[in-house]
């Protein structure tokens, strides 16, 4: 049973997530700092500018306790929170690199080009999910073990998933539909354990990866 | 695919919440503005500072400069406009600014009128005093609020008013009766569908940050506890003594503006403040704050 998701407030829209958790019944703690982390049953790592959230990770002490907690603890980043979630983004800033996949940041273009979109997502059902895109990151690639979950008319990947790790480079939170949150606690009530294992070859991403792009 | 939409104008400052923007002058400033931890920055010629200390007419920024900036840094870029001045606005939209303030710092480019920001793909951020100024501004279109406080000056005393007035406003808003409401919007001049939506959700309806006089850590962390969304920072940084680790500090302390130890520790040995102007030595005529209507 899922009783408390904790909700990366350093930086973005975390009191939105807050709120759909709330709605939900579920008991919303913000993390600022590691100990924060304890006695969670999930965290969301919100949007907001991938720098800023990964620069004061690395400073206190965020970046390792989540990479700690890959394995045991089921994550879902949206927009931000998914290029801060990636192995690799291209531009030199702190990441967690506990997803295995390629992600450009801004990938739409800048402001002007936010939009919003309805998608088919696999695994929810009930029709179409809105999509808000602001300033949204692009998975260009992804490994193995992690699975698409929807992409756009032309075949851009925006939501994938990678055992108990989930992306969006949407914001459902900034929609009435909860339906993506109400999946992630469905994660997060699984028995899945270790992450990979869900996922069919058993490699494992380390958490621990000596990657470029670290911070 | 819908662009320019009001919720995608509305969350891109969603995203920029709990965090600092940041004047830059030059794309150098910007990178030292990204590296502290800055959510967006905002590009200018002239920090406020210097626009009050040389005086004469203050317009829109060189668009060259304002590319320069948006190439140098992945973060968003913002700029500002005169108020009323919507041909600058429109020049700001077409290079692809993220977001436009429309800002009482420049010369004001009409006195009456301020633009109509529902007709721009780009969002816009205005200044407000009190919650009528606000709700005006958010009728016109404007996705984001913030105080005016009074830019320049590094006196946070002015941003603490209007965030006060805006908070206490909207407290008493929430305590009425919906037939009290059409009163109440008419005698602070505001939308009643919008006076209506602020007392339902018991918060202005866009993001609303502080900025006018934010220049230490401590600035920026009572302008959160106090309710702000964020803060802007505009001549505090970068005509202080030290930039870098003065921009890193007050980052900090937005994030954890209620944990006073880390607060103290940011405050530490952060070099020389900007000098700054008392608010109550300026002559009125001297106000920026006054500005728009």
């Amino acid at each position: 049973m899922v009783k408390k998701i904790g909700v990366l407030a350093l930086q973005g829209d975390f009191q939105e997530h807050a709120a759909v958790l709330r709605r939900l019944g579920v008991e919303a703690v913000e993390v600022r700092l590691p100990e924060h982390l304890e006695g969670l049953d999930g965290i969301i790592l919100p949007g907001g500018e991938s720098t800023t959230i990964g620069k004061l990770a690395h400073e206190y002490g965020l970046l390792d306790a989540l990479r700690g907690k890959a394995d045991s603890l089921p994550m879902w980043g949206t927009c931000g929170g998914l290029v801060f979630m990636a192995r690799e983004v291209g531009h030199e800033q702190p990441l967690l690199g506990i997803m295995d996949m390629l992600v450009e940041r801004n990938a739409f273009g800048r402001q002007v080009d936010s939009f919003e979109e309805d998608l088919e997502i696999a695994g929810i059902e009930g029709g179409p999910f809105h999509g808000v895109f602001i300033r949204a990151p692009e998975v260009k690639s992804v490994g193995p073990n992690v699975r698409v979950l929807c992409r756009l008319a032309d075949g851009r990947i925006v939501a994938a998933q990678q055992g108990r790790l989930l992306v969006t480079s949407f914001h459902p939170e900034l929609t009435r539909d909860d339906r993506l949150h109400r999946y992630f606690l469905g994660l997060a009530a699984s028995q899945g354990g270790r992450s990979v294992a869900a996922t069919p070859s058993g490699a494992k991403i380390s958490p621990h990866l000596p990657l470029r792009n670290r911070g | 695919m819908e662009t320019g939409t009001e919720t995608v104008k509305k969350g891109h400052a969603q995203m920029l919440k709990g965090g600092v923007i940041m004047d830059v002058v030059t794309p150098e400033h910007a990178r030292i503005a990204e590296d502290a931890g800055a959510c967006a920055v905002m590009a200018l010629e002239r920090v406020p500072a210097d626009i009050r200390a040389q005086g004469g007419v203050a317009r829109m920024s060189d668009p060259d400069l304002i590319l320069a900036i948006m190439d140098a840094v992945t973060i968003p870029v913002m700029a500002k406009c005169r108020i009323g001045h919507f041909v600058e606005a429109q020049i700001l939209e077409a290079i692809g600014v993220d977001y436009i303030d429309e800002s009482e710092v420049l010369t004001p480019a009409d006195e009456e009128h301020h633009i109509d920001k529902q007709a721009f793909t780009v969002p816009f951020v205005c200044g407000c005093r009190n919650l009528g100024e606000a709700l005006r501004r958010i009728g016109e279109g404007a996705a984001m609020i913030r105080t005016k406080g009074e830019a320049g000056t590094g006196d946070v005393v002015e941003a603490v008013r209007h965030a006060r007035a805006v908070m206490g406003e909207i407290r008493r808003l929430s305590t009425m009766r919906p037939d009290e409401q059409m009163a109440y919007a008419k005698e602070i001049g505001a939308p009643y569908h919008l006076v209506q939506e602020t007392a339902a959700l018991g918060r202005m309806p866009v993001v609303n940050f502080a900025a006018g006089g934010v220049a230490t850590p401590a600035d920026a962390a009572m302008m959160m506890q106090l309710g702000m969304d964020g803060v802007f920072v505009g001549s505090g940084i970068f005509k202080s003594g030290n930039p870098a680790k003065r921009a890193d500090a007050i980052v900090k302390a937005v994030t954890h503006y209620t944990d006073a130890k880390i607060l103290a520790e940011v405050s530490k040995n952060l070099g020389e403040p900007m000098v700054g102007i008392g608010v109550t030595e300026l002559p009125q005529n001297a106000r920026l704050a006054g500005r728009g209507w």
